[in-house]
């Protein structure tokens, strides 16, 4: 999980759940996205992110509502739950549904990436992730 | 100051001979912009992580074509992991070679599958092995004031 950073006003920045089974890609989101002054929370599948989006009846919540999430930025492929059902799970919630969701992929299926708009996310970028896309997708998408 | 200059003059040769040759590709540039003074090691950490992860996923491939009976699946998973590792750090060979690699687990083509093992675990060792180099040079620098 992110350690703040002692120069800046946590409660100020937007908060980012980043979700991706890869350690790689989860060290690289987290990175690009501390650079575009986010607050940044990494889980390693659907399940977890649920639990930390308070999502999962009975789970914990360790995020415990001090800290609410701006944006979800999740991998599509993952084992267990895709990245897609986390979508549905999002926005089939009544606390969590007006949160953007953003699905990463490394492939570039158009039919994947439909069904991935039609159920609400909103955007779809393509990996490997480079920082022009962060600075985008954080400009449109939490000011 | 001399000595200093000749380092990083061999280092900017060393790095544009590893693009030239395809080993490493643009992505590597976008890790290389992202270490900064927050994260003077965000590079070795990275590159650290994709040998560990690929040394993992270069055993567990291994082992699943080494069963009786080779759960493709299973196997195309774990390629699949090593081709995002291999991109997300611009190891392009290596990433390039689980291309073909996913190819033939789809075809459960079982021969395809033995070369491309063989073709991965050779690219790996030839950019774990230049990165080290590229790394140890970035070290050398720093210690002689760079």
């Amino acid at each position: 999980m992110a350690a703040p950073s002692s120069s800046m006003h946590q409660h100020d920045l937007p908060h980012v759940l980043a979700v991706d089974d890869n350690l790689i890609d989860r060290k690289l989101v987290e990175k690009l996205l501390r650079n575009s002054s986010c607050k940044v929370t990494t889980a390693e599948n659907g399940p977890r992110a649920l639990e930390l989006l308070g999502l999962t009846s009975g789970g914990q919540n360790s995020m415990n509502g001090r800290s609410k999430v701006n944006l979800v930025i999740t991998d599509y492929c993952m084992p267990g739950m895709t990245g897609y059902e986390l979508l549905k799970k999002i926005k089939e919630s009544s606390v969590m549904k007006e949160v953007p969701v953003v699905i990463m992929s490394s492939e570039n299926i158009p039919t994947r990436i439909n069904k991935c708009l039609e159920e609400g996310a909103q955007m779809f970028i393509l990996k490997p992730l480079k920082q022009s896309d962060v600075k985008k997708l954080t400009c449109q998408l939490m000011n | 100051m001399d000595g200093l200059v000749q380092l990083q003059k061999q280092l900017v040769d060393y790095t544009a001979s590893l693009f030239h040759e395809g080993f490493l590709d643009e992505q590597f540039n976008q890790l290389q912009q992202l270490q900064d003074e927050s994260n003077p090691d965000f590079v070795v950490e990275v590159v650290t992580l994709f040998f560990e992860d690929a040394e993992r996923l270069l055993n567990e491939l291994s082992k699943t074509l080494g069963q009786p009976s080779i759960d493709f699946k299973k196997l195309d998973a774990h390629v699949h992991q090593l081709k995002g590792s291999s991109s997300s750090i611009g190891a392009q060979r290596v990433h390039r070679v689980c291309i073909s690699f996913r190819n033939s687990c789809e075809e459960q083509n079982v021969e395809g599958c033995l070369k491309n093992l063989q073709q991965v675990t050779h690219e790996y060792s030839l950019v774990k092995s230049k990165l080290e180099t590229l790394l140890r040079m970035e070290q050398q620098i720093l210690a002689a004031g760079g």
